[in-house]
């Protein structure tokens, strides 16, 4: 192995090196970025996004298009719900920077073997597997691995109860469909954006990582202190460890509530409210299934959910798409679906949001025999599955039809409808990875009035909270913690976390505005690819359809004008100009550079 | 923007916690709006809006009798901090850094920090980043935790032995303004028990609307339920008690078959212990100060546990006939999930150290609001039995 960059200083938190890993050449290559690549971008989707710039505008399959993962300064501390790492590269489903936050223990035990990030490119001959032993990699031929089930290739690279930690892609990959997953452990999930199908076309099956180091803290005192105020904050929060959080239910938790709001996309986005929902939820599976408890790697809140034979049981994402969006009211068929998705290791948003744009098209109601044969079909490439393989944007298109999509830059949209929360309506939109709730997480303050309520129904104010949430997220991606930790705890928090950690003195607006340029930077890769204000738009049917009212409230079509308002509310705010696109002086004022 | 400005100037103002034109309020969502763009320190205040990533801001000197405890408080923080015990600040402000400088430069490099200043002349500068509603429940917060420290701190001196003559004038002064919460008469609220949910909410509403009139809770804080039948309906999460509608309240099966109470208050778990295990349909909790400052008093210093009363304090303690208990707010393993409903099956109110009172009735509101009256005007007599205006 080779060294690059500067020498390694004295850091903590960070370990100050990043693996590169050609998988042409097999070679293998240590770079130290300076400690102020590490102060500007943090860790996480900061660093990737560092790394990537320079490689945006290759197309995904690419050889010399990165794959890069990246750990977070947190990881491996004491530091509450932080053992997490965030994958990167181009998606192929939507063109925009392709990111994901995922959990499982792959992060910490990245960060014990003494990486803070390894990036990925090449293309290996045949379909290889990456061994990461402390400093130590080897590549093993997995050409017999094809077709293996996610289980199957985890139970076999990873013994339960042993050290050691593995992400892999599933048959999904090995067959092109457009929104593969990359699956860490057997059961966390790297969705969205199609990262899978990135990592198949290195000829990489999996990565195993396992790691001997200890990752050190600069205060030990001071991190237990703040890690108290965090932990406190956790308790207070209803979201998370009240009696309807989801330390209790998971994340299936919100499914009565999205249903009680009216904003739960049923029939393909035609209806926001789902009757037979009860048929359906955290209650529901708790009886059938009997769930088990546990959580990512450093994380007490323990959201995830496994039936009792260790299957995990559907987010509420999945939940939600497989039942209300399918108009499935059939517990088993909305469990089996999960499971066969984290199975083939495919995005269970998209896999079900395409059925259902498919079953518009073909104007049939999918039993659920049926949904589970489009599944099959759509891995296997039988019957209509290459359409559907595809993505709904791309399938909806092909077949003439491209309004039934329900989508924004071709990624299909999760399970909360627009018409019901107007901040998740812009927060869609303005998205860097396509149609996606977690940028700007709006949730958080029109449905579980954290930090406090805004009023769901209303554009007002809308623009600059998004651009200021936003702005949060991008740090707790780097950090890299988890969300839902933020439904409780602040940055606030979270600086004096760091500054333990890391032993300089970080404040929350020093991170916010780390966060403004980690956004920023991923709108300047979205710029260079063609990406405008052209392509931050909703489905049609938003303006045009209601959505189902309750007997006290309707759920009337967004207004355009306003929401187009509130879309160039949200440029000027970001620094961006009448057609979305990055300006130099801004650019300028964040410490990025601007180039031609 | 305008209408969240005028909401909590009202706000502001009708709960005395500022004087009319002793406020500016600036939000934005693309530019700022203003409550008073002639305000003489906008000028200080606007370039917040420049250094720190938030859409509102706060800027005012409280009414009395916060504008002297605070300006005192400020002015004995060599440090630079005001750290009141209290549970609101332990958990969500953590401090209260203070500035001796009224500039632009030393209150946002406190504000990237916190989520607040005081400054020398006992101003309160904070920021919401996604409402103004947040700048007014951190501004609330401050007045309630500054009031419960000043009264907690004056005893401690006046027992010590140390309180000078300046702190006895001052003290004379801030009393002079104090006053306490009204008795009221019986069955002051709408009589039950209620049988059908629009009743129920009605009932929660107006429950709700009194004791923040009654001064028991600063409006975003506290929380109220009612039990009919198998379902519990409780306010939601940071609520304004004076503001409960129908979709503030929510319905949650005590089964548990549905989690649409997911947004339901923190305090959930300890209602939903209450009214299961006792006969109880009504929990009402607020923060009355002198209850809260009442549960602060104790003069056991060798205790092993002194400075972290809120969560292991051992003893049994009360003040008069009203138990004390400790515990945090929420679920965790020290929460006063597990202590409050234990406390409350022997008796129909509790003080929760440094925290606030839950009190119960068991067809209405009525016996739980009285329990609430009498037990922070017990207090408050109690407080100055102990500590004699000079």
């Amino acid at each position: 192995m080779s060294t690059k960059g500067l020498r390694k200083s004295i850091m903590y938190g960070w370990t100050g090196k990043i693996l590169h890993i050609d998988l042409t050449t097999k070679r293998t290559e240590c770079e130290c970025p300076g400690e102020e690549v590490y102060h500007q971008w943090l860790g996480g989707k900061g660093l990737a996004g560092f790394f990537m710039r320079d490689n945006c505008t290759r197309r995904w399959n690419d050889p010399l298009m990165p794959l890069i993962v990246c750990t977070g300064p947190l990881v491996d501390t004491q530091s509450p719900t932080s053992g997490r790492c965030s994958i990167m590269s181009r998606s192929p489903l939507t063109g925009t920077v392709g990111d994901t936050s995922v959990g499982g223990a792959f992060g910490t035990e990245l960060k014990r073997a003494g990486w803070d990030g390894v990036i990925i490119t090449g293309r290996s001959e045949s379909l290889c597997g990456i061994d990461i032993d402390d400093s130590r990699v080897t590549f093993v031929d997995a050409a017999e691995t094809r077709g293996m089930t996610v289980s199957a290739m985890t139970a076999r690279l990873v013994t339960r109860g042993e050290k050691g930690s593995c992400a892999v892609v599933g048959p999904a990959a090995d067959n092109g469909v457009y929104y593969a997953n990359i699956m860490v452990d057997g059961r966390h999930t790297a969705g969205r954006n199609g990262l899978g199908l990135v990592m198949y076309s290195k000829g990489c099956r999996y990565i195993r990582v396992r790691g001997s180091g200890k990752t050190t803290v600069a205060d030990k005192d001071a991190l237990r202190s703040a890690v108290n105020d965090v932990n406190r904050l956790i308790d207070a929060s209803p979201a998370l460890t009240g009696r309807f959080g989801i330390a209790q239910w998971g994340t299936a938790a919100l499914y009565d509530l999205m249903d009680a709001r009216r904003m739960m996309p049923t029939a393909n986005f035609r209806k926001t409210y789902f009757p037979p929902a009860r048929q359906n939820n955290a209650f529901a599976f708790h009886r059938v299934y009997h769930p088990v408890s546990y959580g990512c790697r450093g994380c007490h809140i323990r959201c995830k959910k496994n039936a009792e034979d260790g299957t995990p049981l559907p987010e509420f994402e999945s939940l939600s798409h497989f039942s209300a969006l399918l108009e499935n009211s059939d517990i088993r068929t909305t469990y089996n679906a999960n499971r066969f998705c984290n199975e083939m290791g495919m995005d269970t948003i998209s896999a079900a949001a395409t059925i259902a744009c498919y079953c518009e098209i073909e104007k049939q109601s999918p039993s659920a025999s049926d949904i589970l044969m489009f599944l099959r079909q759509a891995v296997q490439g039988q019957g209509d599955g290459r359409l559907l393989a595809q993505g709904s944007a791309r399938m909806s298109r092909e077949r003439g039809l491209p309004e039934t999509s329900m989508t924004v830059k071709d990624q299909e949209l999760p399970a909360y409808d627009p018409r019901g929360a107007y901040g998740m309506a812009l927060g869609y939109v303005t998205s860097t990875r396509g149609g996606c709730h977690l940028r700007a997480y709006p949730i958080a303050h029109e449905i579980l009035r954290k930090p406090v309520a805004t009023d769901r129904f209303s554009f007002e104010g809308k623009a600059r909270i998004n651009k200021i949430t936003e702005d949060i997220n991008a740090v707790v991606d780097s950090l890299t913690a988890c969300k839902f930790v933020f439904f409780a705890a602040t940055l606030e928090e979270y600086a004096h976390v760091l500054s333990a950690v890391s032993g300089i003195k970080v404040t929350a607006q020093d991170l916010m505005r780390c966060g403004e340029r980690i956004d920023y930077n991923e709108r300047m890769m979205n710029a260079v690819n063609g990406f405008s204000c052209d392509h931050d738009d909703l489905p049609n049917r938003f303006f045009t359809e209601s959505g189902s009212g309750s007997s006290t409230y309707e759920v009337p079509p967004l207004d355009r004008d306003a929401f187009l308002a509130a879309r160039s509310s949200y440029y000027i705010i970001r620094g961006l100009d009448h057609r979305g696109l990055p300006t130099r002086a801004k650019t300028n004022t964040i410490g990025l550079e601007w180039k031609d | 923007m305008e209408r969240l400005i005028k909401k909590f100037e009202n706000k502001l103002v009708s709960q005395g916690l500022v004087g009319k034109g002793d406020l500016l309020i600036g939000a934005r969502d693309v530019i700022p709006s203003w409550n008073d763009s002639n305000h003489p320190v906008r000028h200080i205040i606007e370039p917040i809006f420049v250094d720190i990533n938030c859409n509102s801001v706060f800027y005012a000197i409280p009414a009395e009798p916060y504008r002297t405890i605070i300006a005192y408080l400020a002015g004995k923080s060599p440090d630079g901090r005001i750290l009141p015990k209290d549970s609101e600040t332990r958990t969500f402000l953590h401090e209260l850094p203070v500035i001796d400088k009224m500039t632009s430069e030393s209150i946002v490099e406190r504000l990237r920090c916190r989520k607040c200043v005081i400054t020398a002349d006992g101003g309160i500068v904070t920021f919401g980043t996604v409402s103004p509603e947040q700048a007014f429940v951190t501004y609330s917060s401050v007045c309630f935790a500054t009031f419960v420290k000043y009264f907690d701190d004056y005893r401690r001196a006046v027992r010590a032995g140390s309180a000078t003559a300046e702190d006895e004038r001052i003290f004379t002064t801030v009393c002079e303004t104090v006053k306490p919460v009204p008795a009221c008469k019986d069955h002051i609220l709408t009589r039950g028990a209620f049988s059908r949910e629009k009743d129920v909410l009605t009932a929660i509403a107006e429950a709700g609307r009194l004791t923040v009139d009654y001064g028991l809770v600063d409006s975003y804080f506290g929380n109220i339920s009612y039990r009919m039948g198998e379902t519990l309906y409780i306010s939601q999460t940071g609520s304004s008690l004076d503001e409960l509608t129908g979709s503030l309240i929510d319905p949650c099966p005590l089964d548990g078959s549905s989690c649409v109470g997911m947004t339901a208050s923190s305090e959930l778990s300890a209602h939903h212990a209450i009214v299961t295990g006792s006969d109880a349909r009504c929990v009402l909790h607020g923060h009355p100060r002198f209850a809260v400052i009442e549960s602060m008093d104790c003069q056991d210093v060798s205790c092993p546990y002194h400075g972290r009363c809120h969560i292991f304090c051992p003893k049994d303690r009360s003040v008069g006939h009203i138990p004390i208990v400790s515990g945090e707010i929420g679920t965790g393993k020290h929460g006063l999930c597990t202590t409050v409903p234990a406390a409350l099956s022997r008796t129909d109110g509790v003080i929760v150290y440094g925290h606030g009172v839950f009190t119960t009735g068991i067809r209405d509101f009525n016996k739980a609001f009285q329990s609430l009256v009498t037990i922070e005007r017990f207090c408050f007599d109690h407080y100055f039995s102990t500590v004699h205006v000079p």
